[in-house]
This record gives structure tokens, C-alpha cells and sequence, in this order.
């Protein structure tokens, strides 16, 4: 028994690196763009068809590094185009469009790709059970853990150490100060939404790696992700790190005692930090109000 | 003409078209039913409306309360009663007081923030439908009730198109009678300026809940009628795709306006029947409605035309 | 008696001393102007009477009771009422609107879902006369946010009146307003303390207003209180000329 929830607790830390980089993504977006990504979700699959097309010429390492660029370059475009025009409207109209995105992008990837799901070929050896000898874990699970650290990580000192970073940070607390400044603010959210993109290209295609392809697979992962945030508390990237992780854990090992409850323990859990720290464990008190 | 004297004009219009559409529908290209679905949607939007455009809480889940007022109704019906009244009663208290007991959790936050929690807790009720398989029929839905008759009276489709015209009716009357009075002034004034309002001496939370609570309670009822029109309940009917529909069906309409969600409620459902009906891509022509009118159409059909007529 | 007493009062914000050992008293019917330089703490003051922070040291009393720690909602009900430096208005609703939604607030109706045609006249007759006394009738029908800086900070004096104020405080009433706009601002002022009698305290910038209108005048510098008394000692100060003085110089 306990050896089935140390399994399951792990499976949900897994699960809960994909809600940590859906969630950081999503949280870089709100915070400068002040844009909820409903097409969030539609980004990760996007990356991953990419990858699914690159795999053969670049290799499985390649398309890892590729395919979340290809995805923030059509972010970037979206962005140009759609979300920019929106930034001084009430958060409404960025919420539809960005839904309305999502529609449209997931009916070009069944298009394109088809609706069946497609498999996203990795490196045998990442196939090959690390260890056998108290439970099933590939070598694929320990990069997709280790990947979320890295990547995230990378992404903390980016954003104390250089000038972007602390451009970004300081247009969280006061785009109306930075602006003042001097700083492009339209640049600056340009290059954030493109960082966001990104963050959810990668999870798309670790996600792939896993479970395959298919046009919807963002929208098993989009909700959780909106949970993390708001476990973690709205504006600390660290907090939906963490809020990923946990939802993560606490939906695996409900797994092991109740599996049909595995997802509605995510919300549960929503409504418990609601009732009892409203601001999530690391967010601000006051913080977009 | 003055604006009051047109005003009551386009009412008396709508209202003769509406008591009418049975006798002409079918030479437009519609049916009964579709005419049936448009005044629920509508219902719905308007109940939402409440909230969104006139106290100003922006809420991705509304569809949660439109989907357990359908699974309320469809499970009195499977289990419990013949009546379809009493099914329909059930079923819209059902939602009604699920939006009661979370709106005080939803409104602990405010702004985007809100929002996100509201599609959250939506998608719980999603997920309960799917999973409790043996109760709600999982992702199939639910089946295996159809709408009794009334007093001996079978609901055919034109009767009960009736019958949903009616609740669309005490559902229009009940909101109206809520924005011209005091506890309508109140939202508005929250919408307009909740600091103002606050040192005024009022708990802003508690009056964005009661908006948040009484606009379930017309999602409920709506969602209700939607079973019984199917005459079965899916777990789509919960989930957040469909608050997106609601929201667009505001929007597009035009949030300001008390009647916004009617008109936007038969664009979308017509665009909706037509276009699934002749491209397989009509998931991209829907997102298209969705990004061109927040661009382009802000405020809504209604919101353009009064704006043109103003200047 | 006086109507409100603050006593030693002092106010930090971390390492800041907003305000330091601030006493005064205002007696019932009077009209006291608060002037001083930026960053005086002027709105400090305002902030800890209407219960947005509490002080840090000292003590606070209205009517006789201690107010030191009671929440702006409760204040409001006991009387004490309050604009903003910013204006705070229904900018989408017109006037009228705005007055009824402030006066039905103020007669408790908000929770009524429906109204009686009975209660409806009243409310009608209450936003009659607060539009009569800020003398705005003419503009009953306009929408808040299309008016002129100063109509909405009539507006919102019209707002706080609603609450039958037993002490009013007036951020700024003047500022950013043309000289036709302060004059009507400044009339409504004295007309409301000496018609209405409702006992005012309000910040201002400009001494030269201040001199016509207040009844006592006194003066915040640097967190500290410089100076009390009426116009002429006030005028005659030379502590508080070489303060402003030294300011403009």
C-alpha cells in the first residue's frame, strides 16, 4: 500500500511538472500582459505537432529545442496582431479572444494533423526502465522532472539576473513607472508573451513524449494549471511552481485510493486555499485588486 | 419619435415576432425547435448578464449552473417524478443554490483573478459529471427521461416552445424588476465604482455574490429547459466551452443593454446550426465570431446601433 | 465639546514618519481648512480620521466615543463621510443616478429587490433637494463621466451629503478646477457650513482660497503641525511665511 501511493505520489509529480510549466507560462502572461491565455493549451499541442514533424529531420533533442521556438514565433505573431490591440480594453475582451484562438488553432491542428492521436517518437534509451526494483520509472519521467527544474530555474535567474528580467519584474509591480522610464512596454510584453508561449511549447512536447498527440490535449492540462495559479497565489511565478507540484501529487495519490475523484481533488483543493488563505500560498495581499 | 415611444415600438415588434415564430419559422429555413434554443441561450446570457454587465463580475463559469439546473431536471425526471414542473423546479434550485454557496468563495478575489476562479470551479462540476458514471451517465450524459406532459397537455414541440417563451418571459420580468430597483442601482453603482460605493458604507462582496447567486438561479433555469428540450443532459452543458458561448453571446449582443443577450443569442445559434451544417470547420468560424467582434464590435450589435443613433 | 479630538497622533509607514504627534480639536459647526506643502500628511490625516489605517500611537475621538480603531464602514455610519483627492463618482451613470443609487444607500434600501411607489417618491424628493443645495438641478440628466472636472466634484459632494454627514471631509475640493469652477466650489463649501451646519474639515493647496473661506486654518509641515489659528495669525505667522515662502523660493 505504501509502496502504491509512493508510485502514484511520483506519477502525480510528473503530471505536476506539466501543470508547473503550463502554469508558469500562463502566470508570466497575466502578470505583464494582464491577458488570461485561454489559448494556452492550444500552444503546448501546437509545439508538440511541431515537434512531431521536426523529430525526423532534428532528432527527438532538436525538435525538444525547436519546437517551443517555432511555437513563440506564432506566438509573437498572435500577439502582433490580436492580443496587443486589447491590452487597454477590460480583461473580457482578451479572455474571449484568446478563447476564440483557441478554437480556431485547434481545428488547423486537426486540419493539418488529424483528429487521431499521434505518437512523438523519443530516444530509446529514455524508453528503458531506470529501476525495476520498487517501481516502473523510465528514464523519460526522471528528464521530464529534471527538465521542469531546469527550465524553471533558468527562468529565475533570468529574470533576477538580467535586464529583460528585471524589466519584467518591475513591470509586474508598475508598468505605468517603467513606462515612465523609458522602457518599451509593448516590446516588453511582446518578449513576455513569447516567454509564456514558450514555457508552454515545452510542456507540449514532454507532454507528447508521454501521452502523444492530439489537437484537445492542452485541455486536460489548461484547467489544471489555472487551479496551480491560484494555489500558488496570482503574481509569484515560485507559487505556481509549487501549486503545479502539489495539485500534481495530491491528484496522483488520490488516484491510488480513488480514482474517480483525481481531478475534483484539484478544485477541492482550489476552494480550501479560497477559504483559507484567498490570497494563495505565495501571492501578495491586494495584488489585482 | 421619442427614444421611449421607439423604445416600446421595438418591444411590442419583438414580442409579436416571438408569440409568433411558430407560424413562421419554417419559411426562414428554421424549425421549432432552433427558435426553442435561442430563447434558452438567451435566457441564460441575460441571467449572466446580470452579473457581467451590470455589476461588473466577469464569470467563465456560468455554464456550471446552466449544467446542474439540466442535470437536476433530467435526474428528477429518471428517478424521482413525472412532473416536469416539479423536475424543472428542482433542477433550476439545484444550480441556484450552488451559485449561492460559491459565490462567496468566487468573490474573495476580484478582476482576472475572479474570473479564473470561477472557470475553475465550473470545470469541478464538469469533471464530477464525467466521472460519477453510474449517477449522471459519465460522458454519454444523461438519458432516459423525456418531458411529460402538463395537466394532460403533451409538450410538442410548438407547445413547449410556448411553455419556454413563458419562462423566458418571468425570467426577462424578474430581472428587470431587479435592475430598476434598489438592488439593481446597487450593482450598477459596484460596476461603475466599488470605492465609492464602499465608503458609502456598503460590503461591496456581498452584494457582487447576491448578483453572482440570482444570475445562477436564471442559468439554472435555463439549463433546465435545455434538458427538456433535448430531453437528455450532457457534461458540455457544464462546461467552460459553453460559458465562452454565454460570454460571446453577451458581448455580442451588447453587454449595456437589457435585451443584448436576445439578439446575440440568435446570431450565434444560427451561425452556430448553419455553418456546422455545411463546413466541417466551423470550430474556426465560431473562433472567428469570437475574435472579429472583440475587435471590432466591442459593443455589441445593439451597443453599435444606439451608439450610431446618438451621434 | 468639541466633535472631534485627536490626540497625540502619529502615523509611520516603516522607516517614514507621515505624521508625528499631531493634536487638534474641531468644535461643532466649524469649517477648518488643513494647508500645507506636498508630502505634509494631509491626506495621512484624513486617512487615519476615516478609519483607512489606524495611527500608530495616539488617540482618536468623535462625539465623545474612541475611534481609534473603528473600520471606514462603521464611520460612515456614525457620520463621519469623506471625498477623495481623485474624484469617485458613477462615471457612467448621470447625475441623477448617481444622487439616487447614494441616497437609497443612505436609507438603507440596497438589499430591496423591488420598490413601492411610495418609497420611490421619497427617494425622488431626497435627490431633488441634494441636487437643489449643490445647486446642480440643471444637469440631473447628464452622464457624470461626459461632465467638467468640477460638476463631478459637486457630484460627489452632492454623494457624500446623502449620508447626512455629521463631519465632512473634503480632499482637495478645489484641485485641478479653473477659477469659475473654484468659486462655485468654495460658495458651496460656505454655504453648506453655514446653511446646512455641517462641520467640514478640507484640505487645500492654495492659501489665498483657504484665507476666504475657513473659519480656522491649520497648518502641516513635514508631518508636523506648524501653526493654528484663524486667517489673520495665520497670515501673520512668520513660521508658517517662511515655510511657504521657503517652498515657492
Amino acid at each position: 500500500m505504501l509502496l502504491d501511493i509512493v508510485f502514484n505520489a511520483f506519477n502525480g509529480l510528473i503530471q505536476g511538472s506539466f501543470y508547473a510549466l503550463m502554469a508558469i507560462g500562463l502566470s508570466l502572461i497575466l502578470g505583464l500582459n494582464g491577458v488570461i491565455n485561454f489559448a494556452h493549451g492550444t500552444f503546448m499541442a501546437l509545439a508538440g505537432y511541431f515537434a512531431f514533424t521536426l523529430v525526423p529531420y532534428t532528432g527527438f533533442w532538436g525538435a525538444l529545442v525547436l519546437g517551443p521556438i517555432l511555437a513563440g514565433a506564432i506566438g509573437y505573431i498572435v500577439e502582433q496582431l490580436i492580443i496587443r490591440r486589447l491590452y487597454l480594453r477590460d480583461p473580457l475582451y482578451s479572455l474571449l479572444a484568446t478563447f476564440g484562438l483557441a478554437l480556431i488553432m485547434q481545428d488547423l491542428l486537426r486540419t493539418i494533423w488529424g483528429a487521431q492521436g499521434l505518437p512523438l517518437a523519443i530516444p530509446d534509451f529514455l524508453n528503458q526502465p531506470v529501476s525495476n526494483t520498487y517501481f516502473f520509472v523510465t528514464g523519460y519521467r526522471l528528464l521530464v522532472v529534471a527538465l521542469a527544474v531546469i527550465s524553471t530555474g533558468a527562468l529565475f535567474a533570468t529574470l533576477r539576473f538580467t535586464r529583460l528580467g528585471v524589466r519584467i519584474r518591475a513591470g509586474n509591480a508598475d508598468l505605468e513607472t517603467i513606462a515612465a522610464l523609458g522602457v518599451n512596454i509593448y516590446l516588453l510584453r511582446s518578449a513576455n508573451f513569447v516567454l509564456g508561449i514558450m514555457f508552454a511549447g515545452l510542456a507540449g512536447i514532454l507532454a507528447a513524449g508521454q501521452l502523444g498527440l492530439t489537437p484537445t490535449m492542452g485541455d486536460q492540462l489548461i484547467m489544471p494549471s489555472f487551479v496551480a495559479i491560484v494555489v500558488g497565489g496570482v503574481g509569484s511565478l515560485f507559487g505556481s511552481l509549487v501549486g503545479g507540484l502539489i495539485i500534481g501529487i495530491a491528484s496522483g495519490v488520490t488516484t491510488a485510493f480513488f480514482p474517480a475523484a483525481s481531478e475534483v481533488v484539484i478544485y477541492l483543493i482550489m476552494g480550501l486555499t479560497l477559504i483559507i488563505r484567498p490570497r494563495g500560498l505565495f501571492g501578495q495581499e491586494g495584488l489585482f485588486e | 419619435m421619442s427614444p421611449a415611444l421607439r423604445e416600446k415600438l421595438v418591444q411590442g415588434i419583438t414580442a409579436l415576432l416571438l408569440l409568433t415564430v411558430p407560424l413562421w419559422v419554417g419559411y426562414v429555413g428554421g424549425y421549432t425547435d432552433l427558435a426553442s434554443r435561442v430563447l434558452i441561450y438567451a435566457l441564460a446570457a441575460m441571467g449572466l448578464n446580470l452579473l457581467l454587465g451590470f455589476t461588473g463580475g466577469l464569470s467563465f463559469g456560468h455554464a456550471a449552473y446552466f449544467g446542474l439546473g439540466a442535470y437536476g431536471t433530467g435526474l428528477m425526471l429518471d428517478y424521482v417524478t413525472g412532473n416536469t414542473l416539479l423536475a424543472l423546479a428542482v433542477g433550476t434550485l439545484t444550480g441556484g443554490l450552488a451559485a449561492l454557496i460559491l459565490a462567496p468563495i468566487a468573490v474573495r478575489r476580484r478582476g482576472i483573478y475572479f474570473s479564473m476562479i470561477t472557470i475553475a470551479i465550473g470545470q469541478m462540476f464538469y469533471f464530477i459529471a464525467v466521472r460519477w458514471n453510474s449517477f449522471t451517465g459519465g460522458e454519454d450524459g444523461l438519458t432516459g427521461f423525456t418531458r411529460q406532459p402538463i395537466l394532460g397537455v403533451t409538450l410538442s414541440g410548438t407547445v413547449f416552445y410556448y411553455m419556454v417563451l413563458l419562462f423566458f418571459g418571468l425570467g426577462a420580468l424578474l430581472l428587470w424588476t431587479i435592475l430598476h430597483s434598489p438592488l439593481g442601482h446597487t450593482f450598477v453603482a459596484i460596476r461603475e465604482n466599488q470605492k465609492r460605493l464602499t465608503f458609502l458604507g456598503i460590503r461591496v462582496e456581498r452584494y457582487i455574490a447576491l448578483s453572482f447567486a440570482i444570475s445562477g438561479v436564471v442559468c439554472a433555469l435555463a439549463g433546465g429547459l435545455n434538458a427538456l428540450l433535448d430531453n437528455f443532459a450532457s457534461p458540455d452543458d457544464l462546461r467552460y466551452t459553453l460559458s465562452g458561448n454565454f460570454l460571446i453571446i453577451v458581448v455580442l449582443g451588447g453587454m449595456r443593454n437589457f435585451w443584448g443577450p436576445l439578439v446575440g443569442a440568435a446570431i450565434f445559434v444560427l451561425v452556430q446550426n448553419y455553418v456546422s451544417a455545411i463546413t466541417q470547420n466551423w470550430m474556426t468560424v465560431i473562433g472567428l465570431v469570437f475574435v472579429l467582434s472583440v475587435m471590432f464590435f466591442p459593443l455589441g450589435v445593439l451597443g453599435f446601433f444606439r451608439r450610431r443613433s446618438r451621434s | 465639546m468639541s466633535l472631534l479630538t485627536l490626540e497625540n497622533i502619529s502615523r509611520r509607514f516603516g522607516a517614514v514618519t507621515a505624521l508625528n504627534d499631531i493634536s487638534l480639536s474641531v468644535e461643532p459647526g466649524e469649517l477648518r481648512a488643513i494647508i500645507g506643502p506636498n508630502g505634509a500628511g494631509k491626506t495621512t490625516l484624513f486617512n487615519l480620521i476615516s478609519g483607512f489605517f489606524p495611527p500608530s500611537d495616539g488617540r482618536i475621538i468623535f462625539e465623545d466615543a474612541p475611534i481609534t480603531a473603528v473600520n471606514p464602514a462603521a464611520l460612515v455610519k456614525r457620520g463621519i463621510i469623506r471625498t477623495f483627492q481623485i474624484t469617485e463618482v458613477f462615471l457612467d451613470l448621470t447625475v441623477y443616478e448617481n444622487l439616487r443609487v447614494a441616497v437609497e444607500t443612505a436609507m438603507g434600501l440596497n438589499i430591496r429587490p423591488w420598490i413601492s411607489r411610495a418609497s420611490r417618491a421619497k427617494i425622488n424628493d431626497r435627490v431633488d433637494e441634494l441636487m437643489d443645495i449643490v445647486k446642480i438641478t440643471n444637469k440631473a440628466d447628464r452622464v457624470a463621466g461626459e461632465m467638467s472636472h468640477g460638476d463631478q466634484r459637486v457630484v460627489e459632494v452632492g454623494i457624500a451629503l446623502s449620508r447626512q454627514p455629521r463631519l465632512l471631509l473634503l480632499d482637495e475640493p478645489t484641485a485641478g478646477m479653473g477659477d469659475e469652477e473654484t468659486n462655485h466650489m468654495t460658495g458651496l463649501i460656505r454655504a453648506l457650513n453655514k446653511e446646512q451646519k455641517i462641520t467640514m474639515l478640507f484640505i487645500e493647496h492654495d492659501m489665498s482660497i483657504v484665507f476666504g473661506v475657513a473659519d480656522r486654518i491649520t497648518v502641516l509641515d513635514n508631518g508636523a503641525m506648524l501653526a493654528e489659528g484663524n486667517a489673520a495669525e495665520i497670515a501673520a505667522n512668520p513660521r508658517v511665511q517662511s515655510a511657504y515662502l521657503g517652498a515657492a523660493a
